[in-house]
């Protein structure tokens, strides 16, 4: 059986982070992801991120990625990576095994820290399963990895940052965004986003949603309406839009599979996006040495990813006596980090969840 | 709105239809309706349609969202053939 200190489960911003951490600090580890390079969600992000300099703000998604994974690299001796490699198995004696392709691996470590991320959030409503209709977060990796265009004339379900941004970049590659519904009677994301689209006359109506879909073979056009204060349809304000493609943006969930396999005490809260692990303030689970860091322990921006990357690699190392030379400054630096992400307005419904799953 | 055309868990082709039925028939937890439907237990093992089952039975038990159990997760989370991992215990040996 294979022997590493520490297993790294994601290779998206707060996998990678947290392996540089680690590395800095001495402590080896594998970092293990699904897909065919590391870098998460953040390879498709072409947009400009906020933030303070520290989170690489005024950067592009696109360059983040690359400058975190560059900082692995500098690594070789302490940094494994496996990509094209899921998961399969996590068991409490800190066994995890992997299927790379059709190689069954097993692993023996001391500590795991889970950095699976989030998923796509779906809605149920009549004819979902239309071919041409995508999360938004699908068409984003369609359009800026693989050069794809999801279609010609396209409506967006949710108006969060991803729905806006994702509009947005529709419209750069020359799509048709005939308008963004969205269920509350506010815009969900912020305001810059929402601004860049009204500016180019794209509709965001709020208090609307889809009702249906319609089509034979594939998507030919939605149907949406109106809701009331209790989010219920109401009856004659059905409009049709004809449409090629439905963005669905409405939210991320947790990728907590693993964390129910292994049995880590775990709780619903909904500002975080559905299920999520109780940790200590260092990110550490209800089960010793399982630590837990970016989505999947609360589903916030990348810039919050990284930082808990950075703070959790760093404990892990310092947990298995692998202790950085700057520990003491590094930690407070990035809880004030932390912190300073967290704070605002934007922020509060997050504060609160989090103190939920503090234990 | 037409029940069997509003899909809820797309990698076993369950139908909204499919879940209020075993919802009359008195299934009202993840467990049980996982056992008959299969719902979770496709590829995508639960991340799509968790939330909307979840939503489900909220709704008809009159219970907060967070009150309602999901299913348990367990290995392996994908198809892994038996040849693998014979090939791999021969390895430890």
């Amino acid at each position: 059986m294979k022997q590493i200190d520490l297993v790294i489960i994601g290779g998206g911003p707060a996998g990678l982070s947290a392996a540089k951490m680690a590395a800095e600090s001495g402590l080896a580890s594998l970092i293990v992801e699904r897909n065919f390079n590391v870098g998460g969600q953040l390879v498709k992000q072409t947009h400009m991120f906020f933030g303070s300099e520290k989170q690489y703000a005024k950067t592009r998604g696109i360059d983040i990625a690359k400058i975190l994974v560059d900082d692995v690299l500098k690594f070789p001796d302490l940094i494994e990576i496996m990509t094209d490699t899921s998961v399969v198995g996590l068991y409490k004696d800190k066994v995890v095994t992997l299927l790379q392709k059709e190689k069954y691996i097993k692993v023996k470590t001391n500590a795991i820290i889970i950095a699976t991320g989030a998923s796509e959030k779906v809605l149920a409503f009549e004819n979902n399963d239309l071919p041409g209709i995508y999360g938004a977060g699908a068409v984003q990796t369609l359009m800026n990895v693989h050069g794809v265009l999801p279609g010609n004339d396209v409506v967006m379900v949710g108006s969060g940052n991803i729905g806006l941004i994702v509009s947005y970049q529709l419209i750069q590659a020359g799509v048709n965004v005939k308008c963004v519904l969205e269920a509350a009677s506010t815009i969900g994301g912020y305001k810059v986003h929402a601004s860049k689209l009204k500016r180019l006359g794209v509709d965001i109506l709020t208090s609307h949603s889809i009702k249906k879909a319609i089509g034979k073979n594939y998507l030919e056009k939605i149907v949406i309406g109106k809701l009331d204060d209790k989010w219920k349809f109401i009856e004659g304000t059905e409009e049709e839009i004809e449409v090629d493609s439905l963005c669905i943006s409405v939210g991320l969930s947790p990728l907590s599979n693993l964390l129910s396999m292994i049995g880590v005490d775990m709780k619903y809260v909904s500002t975080l996006g559905g299920l999520v692990p109780l940790i200590d303030k260092n990110h550490e689970t209800s089960i010793k040495n399982i630590f837990v860091a970016g989505d999947v322990c609360g589903v916030e921006e990348a810039s919050s990813a990284i930082v808990e990357g950075y703070l959790t690699g760093l404990v892990v190392a310092e947990k298995l006596g692998f202790k950085h030379p700057n520990y003491d400054e590094l930690y407070l630096d990035f809880k004030d980090q932390l912190h300073n992400l967290r704070s605002g307005p934007f922020g509060e419904k997050l504060r609160l969840g989090l103190q939920e799953i503090m234990r | 709105m037409n029940k069997k055309d509003v899909i809820i868990c797309r990698c076993e082709d369950v139908t909204l239809e499919d879940l209020h039925n075993l919802l009359e028939e008195g299934y009202t937890s993840f467990e049980e309706i996982k056992r008959i439907l299969r719902v979770g237990m496709g590829p995508c093992q639960g991340n799509t349609c968790g939330q909307l089952v979840q939503r489900e039975l909220a709704k008809f038990t009159n219970t907060p969202i967070n009150e309602i159990p999901t299913h348990k997760v367990r290995p392996l989370i994908t198809g892994v053939k038996l040849k693998a991992i014979v090939e791999a215990t021969k390895n430890e040996s």
